[in-house]
């Protein structure tokens, strides 16, 4: 891990309502290490939050305050190769289950609630149904993939776009080990990365950059592994996650955000109501797009403070 | 018995070792092991009336090829150790056992005008975690790594449970027989069928043959 010795305090944004965590720890995963973050009393009962794919913890710098205010030892960390956690040399959802467990075992031994958003409200589910003792609670946000993002196209179609897909992937993967994040300053990282958020404001996306990037001599760059690309590679389908929701015997809260965009699955109420566990509840969010704990994070934290009563 | 010499490639940040077992003329035979093995010393007989070069790719995490830290495998990452010997070779023909077969079916597939046929044996990892996700589990320790580091346990353990849908594994074949532009792009010379095998030898352009036949109709091949 870098320390972020070149950083200098200026450079660090604020944001209405964002707080950086009272702790910051590191946990190694297997000889990976990784960043682990933690808001409110050392001794309050813990509640573990997951980010999303191409995120990182500091997304949650909205949320986690108000959480743990209201009496929550949160914690959160970096994916393996995202945020300040190392860089890997291989990703797999496998393997950051794996991760996630350990992150979790450095928590504590009591069965604790778990929070993801996106890729990490999938991974929590995968989580809750692997190791059940160790999962009092479950909350969703915007987690729940569904195939209505995948366009329906004819066969012959689909194997030509694989092809692509396949080629591109190998060429990138052959040219991973002298590739770095293109540099820039902070308002055109912030707006590279609208394309992937574009419903969230300018000074909230400049905020992240200072966190989620470092300042090299010729420019900021995204800490994330440009070896890294999105979408997996390999043969994921949307039900495998899905599939995991039934089984689930703890309280569990789904939200979605009904805004669709870039990043979100376009699921509907109607794909998540036959999947959930008895008692448990899904809430909709109308005029909200998928990063519904960065815009609304005063109803989100109060649903799931309420579901955590 | 001489040692083989090796070459390192790299994979990303993965060093791999290639294995050279026999020189000559012509299009070499690649030889993928299956998941615990590593690349033989010698190359086996049945493999022997190969009439050019002969090498084997130890894939990562197993025999003297780099372990990562913190495991994270599967097979489409296995397909870009292949694809980092391609760029040494060049065109190539590839012999796979067990999870080394599933893993030529892939490059076979996506590197289709490199690899010219993909003979795909029985042997241990053909299987792979089944059709279907597995049930839910996290392991977090394994068992220490044998002597010399390889094959390590979280290889073991991951590869085991990859999931292979038939659907999947057949665009692949179709992605070789179309692309590669050969009359036949796949043998099957194995007796197991693993349920995406068992759909990739229904595709047009792969057969079910002896190795012997099999290493004769590719070596034909220009």
């Amino acid at each position: 891990m870098d320390g972020g010795a070149e950083s200098v305090d200026d450079e660090v944004r604020s944001y209405p309502g964002a707080r950086r965590p009272d702790r910051q720890r590191t946990v190694d995963a297997h000889g990976l290490a990784l960043a682990v973050y933690e808001w409110g009393d050392p001794t309050a009962p813990p509640l573990l939050l997951t980010h999303g794919g191409f995120d990182f913890a500091a997304t949650f710098d909205l949320l986690a305050p108000l959480l743990a205010d209201a009496g929550h030892r949160v914690v959160a960390w970096d994916q393996r190769g995202h945020g300040h956690s190392d860089h890997a040399a291989l990703y797999s959802w496998d393997a950051d289950l794996r991760d996630a467990a350990t992150v979790m075992a450095s928590i504590g031994p009591d069965p604790m609630p778990v929070l993801g958003h996106s890729k990490g409200g999938s991974l929590m589910m995968q989580l809750a149904n692997a190791l059940p003792h160790r999962v009092s609670s479950l909350v969703n946000l915007d987690g729940l993939p569904s195939r209505r993002s995948i366009p329906d196209i004819p066969d012959h179609q689909r194997t030509k776009l694989m092809a692509k897909d396949l080629t591109e992937r190998l060429d990138h993967r052959r040219s991973v080990s002298d590739r770095q994040r293109r540099p820039g300053t902070i308002t055109e990282l912030a707006e590279r990365r609208r394309q992937m958020n574009p419903r969230l404001d300018q000074a909230w996306l400049e905020y992240v950059v200072t966190i989620g990037a470092r300042r090299d001599p010729d420019g900021w760059r995204w800490r994330i592994d440009p070896a890294m690309r999105m979408g997996g590679f390999g043969p994921w389908r949307p039900e495998w996650s899905m599939m995991r929701l039934p089984d689930i015997g703890v309280p569990v809260l789904a939200v979605l955000g009904m805004e669709p965009e870039v990043m979100g699955w376009g699921t509907r109420p109607e794909d998540v109501e036959p999947n959930l566990p008895s008692g448990g509840r899904l809430v909709t969010m109308e005029g909200v797009g998928h990063f519904v704990h960065i815009e609304q994070p005063r109803a989100v934290a109060d649903l799931v403070l309420e579901h955590l009563a | 018995m001489s040692t083989p010499s090796i070459t390192r490639l790299h994979h990303g940040r993965v060093g791999l070792a290639l294995h050279h077992l026999r020189g000559g003329e012509g299009r070499p035979l690649l030889l993928l092991h299956g998941l615990g093995e590593r690349t033989p010393s010698e190359i086996p007989a049945p493999l022997a009336p190969w009439p050019g070069p002969v090498v084997g790719l130890d894939l990562t995490g197993h025999g003297a090829s780099d372990v990562p830290a913190g495991g994270g495998y599967y097979c489409e990452a296995l397909m870009g150790d292949v694809d980092a010997a391609l760029v040494h070779l060049g065109p190539v023909t590839i012999h796979g056992r067990g999870l080394g077969a599933y893993v030529a079916l892939l490059i076979a597939g996506a590197r289709a005008t490199l690899v010219r046929g993909a003979i795909l044996a029985d042997g241990p990892g053909l299987a792979g975690g089944g059709p279907t996700p597995p049930a839910a589990s996290i392991l977090t320790v394994v068992e220490p790594a044998p002597p010399g580091g390889t094959p390590y346990p979280w290889a073991m353990h991951e590869l085991t449970r990859d999931v292979r849908p038939p659907d999947y594994a057949d665009t692949y074949a179709r992605l070789a027989s179309v692309n590669s532009g050969l009359d036949t792009a796949l043998a099957v010379v194995g007796v197991n069928r693993p349920p995406w095998l068992e759909a990739v030898v229904q595709e047009p352009g792969v057969v079910e043959c002896p190795l012997a036949e099999a290493l004769e109709r590719f070596a034909a091949v220009d």
